[in-house]
């Protein structure tokens, strides 16, 4: 293979002096002796105080440089050539006794899951003072430096949490503990993998605050890892777009994202339903094709298969480093041709909503008895949907989304007192008590395919089985429908004789989504559709969910923390906290007027990949318990608005704000448009108790 | 921790109450007259009917179920069918000790060695030494203890005659001499349990080895050996504990075959005399001693999972 040395590259300044330098590094992981490339000549380095992004889908070789830069590869990896270096030492070469000095004070590491990253079994305490203790403290000097070291990653109560165990903390609190080992060592280079992954916007978004003025502080070089661009961007001064295990793209963060240079990097960015753009306004770019399998010989461009501007250039010839801006570089042969490719044209389709409610919620509540108290899930829910309507559920978790959707389902049932009606007519609370009309009327599709799909069937078999169960339709009809149902959801003939683990994550959900609708189902409750998927198949999903629902005038409840994709897709938003709808209303009005102080925050914490800077607003504390609700309002604990004297005694009713906007909160119209300001006390992380 | 001691050790008494009744059924179910068989085949009728009487074996079944629970509580089982004038708890005790010797003995070759073989297969996953030590220990763990024995006796104790073949243990002999003459009944546990709990230490050390909190500790810049002894081994060797616990129980009172084969007088062999005598008191109260360590060997276990693993202790408190 032919390596160019990177003209862009070469700018950076003299590698010995960077945090980390990444040089040319090429990683093969051996599977029964065959090695299969991961890393393709990957270069980049890192400034002491700078923060570099890498961006990409699942596969590209992300996580593997991060882990990387610290030489915590699996036994199978092997370096097949390149270095890094960290303060111009290659610690690829290192000594065992020099690569655990080096992890003990020079680099370390925050991980996506941090209840994962915590020993079950020890108490935090012990496990943060162990971090100084490997720097040569004694044991209560140890423990003394790591309530310190709780107090400075803005732990409210140190003392407390370093005699808990892990699992008596929420995630957010386990990440501010894995960020307050990670400083232990006054590292240089901190790697971030993924850090907020798998947390809720809100709590993310505390991380994150909480990462950058640890960065202004210590002056430690970054490597963030993260498959959300939003997240890049408001962190990073510099990316790295990652394709296939290279990287493809490279700039400051602002300009790559404004102005991509390179098909993959423009691909990912048009996948992403953002500046507000609906599913009225036009469908989403979908990036055709898949990422190829590890291991896959790629000797020209890594992307040539899926790209649309590939010609035979771009398949005979590695495409050179091609310098396009100050610091920024693309790896392609057609830079020229960008404008080329263009997002999906304006369709302003309008979708045919009903008027009247398909299903009907009366005052549904729901609570489980758990340990000799009750805990009310669902408090009195009041909701309706209309035929062919998208209604977008969204809360942080524990706000009883899912509860609401079981609920709906006949999974569990409701209170005595409330109703669920289909099309008028009151339905059985039991799933297994329902007609079969109702059984097919409600339908669901899972956030996960791979464990909704029975493993041992084939795709046609899954999908008559639920056809024949739900509709009359049996024999050879019902294989006709198979194929007509394959059909609509643009899976090809071929993939009706697979199993599950034959197909791709995003021909899996299409599996599952045809599975949902061979019923002709009049309501789909989709739980996190595609939050396992990656951007480019996601956008494929909600083309195909908006497509379905045009043509079927099926109606959504749609369960989502993508504040992006519910903008996109929903047509009525409601937002749950505590088990209680706090607001409801349509998706332009909720993105245009004044939002109940809960929207407000949640809206707040998500970050943009367009880079429209907000003031977010914390939301206090954690999510309280639905055991022990607070009194009155429900929110008033975290709430930045909140009236003393009054929300804490009276819970306040529904108030309609604008025909269809309703909010349940004191507040008038002229108190909620008032500008907040943030106190440095809310930016503290406290126990839930 | 001291309430989930409590409260497990409440769940115990109800099992083990539970369990007393279980036996005391079993044992009415057995086709035989005690009276008529300690009388004698010419002992008169009265006579019979007098012992029916005085052994209250025709009295209600709950009567003579509530005797029975006074008995275990008192420790007194009263006199042996099949040995008129032996008390039932001095049959007992001697076994017991007996028993235990050899169980202990055999857990003190057993568990270091397995434990060890396991976490050594896991760390050297997938290498030729891993699979020897599982293999080794497939081979050796299917093979019957009773078999085994024969095996050491007949090579070892015979041919050879390196260590004693049965376990005539002469009185008052040093506890040298004791353990020599245990040592191949001992071994024979030793082949059957060496593969099975180091199969369970290899598993459960792979795991805490994959875990996350393994790299975090890896990241922290510990050696290998502070990752395994601090952050690995308190999680990986909990399914060892619980094994070792049950298995502990089972071995008191399930070593017939290697009692038999060693002519050895445990607990085993005085039961399945007891059985087929038969000789109710015997039977009962020497199921109930097995009954009693495998309760206590399970709580034990138990105890020290919830030692080394907070999520369980706390599990039980709250609820």
């Amino acid at each position: 293979m032919t390596v160019t040395e990177p003209a862009g590259i070469a700018d950076r300044g003299d590698p010995t002096t960077a945090a980390l330098a990444v040089q040319n590094l090429e990683l093969a992981y051996e599977v029964r002796g065959v090695p299969r490339e991961v890393l393709r000549d990957v270069t980049f380095q890192i400034r002491p105080g700078e923060a570099f992004g890498l961006v990409g889908e699942s596969g590209c070789g992300k996580s593997t440089t991060a882990y990387a830069a610290l030489r915590y590869l699996p036994d199978n990896a092997v370096v097949q050539g390149g270095a890094v270096l960290a303060n111009g030492v290659d610690i690829l070469k290192m000594s065992t006794g020099e690569l655990r000095d080096f992890r003990s004070s020079q680099a370390s590491m925050v991980y996506q899951d941090p209840v994962q990253a915590m020993n079950p079994a020890l108490k935090i305490g012990r496990q943060v003072a162990e971090c100084y203790q490997i720097l040569g403290q004694s044991k209560s000097e140890a423990m003394e430096s790591a309530g310190d070291a709780l107090r400075r990653v803005k732990i409210a109560d140190p003392v407390r949490v370093l005699d808990r165990y892990p699992h008596q903390l929420s995630g957010g609190m386990l990440q501010r503990v894995v960020i307050a080992m990670a400083l232990s060592g006054d590292p240089k280079l901190l790697v971030l993998d993924e850090p907020t992954t798998g947390l809720d916007a809100t709590v993310e978004a505390e991380v994150l605050d909480l990462v950058r003025d640890l960065r202004e502080e210590t002056n430690a070089a970054i490597l963030l890892i993260a498959h959300n661009l939003g997240v890049i961007r408001s962190m990073c001064d510099r990316v790295g777009v990652m394709y296939a295990g290279r990287i493809v793209e490279e700039g400051n963060a602002q300009v790559v994202f404004d102005n991509p240079e390179h098909p993959y990097t423009k691909g990912l960015l048009n996948a992403i339903p953002r500046s507000g753009v609906r599913k009225t306004d036009r469908a989403l770019f979908t990036i055709p094709g898949n990422l190829p399998l590890i291991g896959t010989p790629l000797p020209t461009c890594v992307y040539v298969d899926r790209c649309p501007l590939a010609d035979d250039l771009c398949r005979t010839e590695v495409p050179p480093v091609v310098p396009v801006g100050d610091g920024h570089w693309s790896r392609c042969h057609h830079i020229d041709r960008m404008a080329q490719i263009v997002e999906p044209d304006a369709q302003i389709t309008e979708y045919d909503i009903g008027t009247d409610n398909v299903i009907q919620l009366n005052g549904v509540s729901k609570t489980f008895r758990q340990r000799g108290h009750d805990v009310p899930a669902l408090v009195s829910v009041d909701l309706g949907f209309h035929e062919g309507e998208t209604l977008g559920l969204v809360g942080e978790s524990g706000s009883g989304k899912s509860t609401l959707a079981k609920t709906l389902l006949g999974i569990h049932s409701p209170d005595s007192g409330g109703t669920i009606t289909l099309r008028g007519r009151e339905m059985q609370s039991k799933a297994t008590d329902r007609i079969a009309e109702s059984t097919r009327a409600i339908s669901m599709v899972f956030q996960n395919p791979d464990s909704a799909l029975n493993r041992m069937w084939t795709v046609r078999r899954i999908l008559k089985r639920t056809l024949t169960k739900l509709t009359d339709v049996q024999g050879a009809e019902a294989d006709r429908r198979v194929e007509e149902l394959a059909e609509a959801m643009r899976l090809s003939p071929r993939h009706l004789d697979m199993r599950p683990r034959q197909l791709s994550g995003g021909l899996k959900q299409r599996v599952a989504i045809a599975r949902a609708f061979a019923g002709n189902p009049d309501v789909v409750v989709c739980d996190e559709p595609t939050s396992a998927l990656d951007v480019s198949v996601q956008a494929a999903i909600l083309n195909l969910l908006a497509n379905l629902q045009n043509d079927e005038r099926t109606s959504y409840l749609f369960i989502t923390h993508d504040i992006g994709v519910v903008r996109y897709l929903a047509d009525r938003i409601a937002v749950m906290y505590l088990g209680r709808i706090m607001e409801i209303g349509s998706t332009d009005v909720m993105f245009s007027e004044v939002n109940h102080p809960y929207t407000e925050a949640l809206l707040s914490a998500v970050p943009s990949v367009d880079g429209e800077a907000e003031n977010r607003i914390p939301l206090t504390g954690e999510i309280p318990s639905p055991a022990n609700p607070p009194s009155g309002c429900v929110f008033h604990t975290r709430c930045h608005r909140v009236i003393e004297g009054l929300c804490e005694v009276t819970e306040p009713a529904m108030q309609e704000l604008s025909p269809g906007h309703r909010i349940k909160c004191h507040l008038t119209v002229e108190q909620l448009s008032v500008p907040v300001e943030i106190t440095e006390a809310a930016t503290l992380a406290t126990l839930a108790d | 921790m001291l309430r989930y001691v409590l409260r497990r050790l409440a769940l115990s008494l109800i099992t083990l109450l539970i369990l007393i009744a279980v036996i005391f059924l079993l044992t009415r179910v057995f086709p035989s007259d005690p009276a008529r068989q300690l009388a004698g085949p010419f002992g008169s009728q009265e006579r019979v009917d007098q012992l029916n009487a005085d052994l209250g074996l025709k009295d209600p079944m709950i009567t003579q179920f509530g005797r029975l629970l006074r008995d275990v509580v008192t420790l007194d089982f009263g006199e042996s069918y099949s040995q008129p004038g032996e008390r039932v708890l001095d049959l007992i005790r001697p076994r017991l000790w007996n028993s235990a010797k050899l169980v202990l003995f055999a857990l003190v070759l057993t568990l270091p060695i397995s434990i060890v073989g396991g976490i050594v297969a896991a760390r050297k996953k997938d290498t030729l030494l891993d699979r020897t030590i599982v293999n080794i220990g497939l081979a050796s763990s299917s093979i019957p203890e009773f078999v085994s024995g024969v095996l050491l006796q007949y090579v070892i104790g015979v041919r050879l005659g390196w260590l004693p073949a049965v376990t005539n243990i002469p009185e008052g002999s040093s506890i040298i001499t004791e353990l020599r003459y245990l040592l191949l009944p001992a071994l024979a546990i030793v082949f059957v349990y060496f593969g099975y709990i180091a199969r369970i230490t290899r598993a459960g050390t792979i795991t805490a080895l994959d875990a996350d909190y393994t790299r975090t500790a890896f990241m922290k810049g510990l050696s290998t050996r502070s990752v395994v002894r601090k952050h690995v081994l308190r999680n990986s060797l909990q399914p060892t504990v619980a094994v070792t616990g049950t298995q502990i129980g089972y071995l008191f009172g399930g070593l017939v075959g290697l009692e038999v084969v060693f002519n050895y007088p445990g607990l085993g062999l005085l039961i399945l005399n007891a059985a087929t005598a038969p000789d109710f008191p015997l039977l009962q109260a020497g199921v109930i001693t097995v009954a009693i360590i495998f309760m206590l060997c399970t709580l034990g276990a138990d105890i020290l999972i919830a030692y080394m693993n907070p999520r369980a202790r706390m599990n039980i408190k709250e609820s």
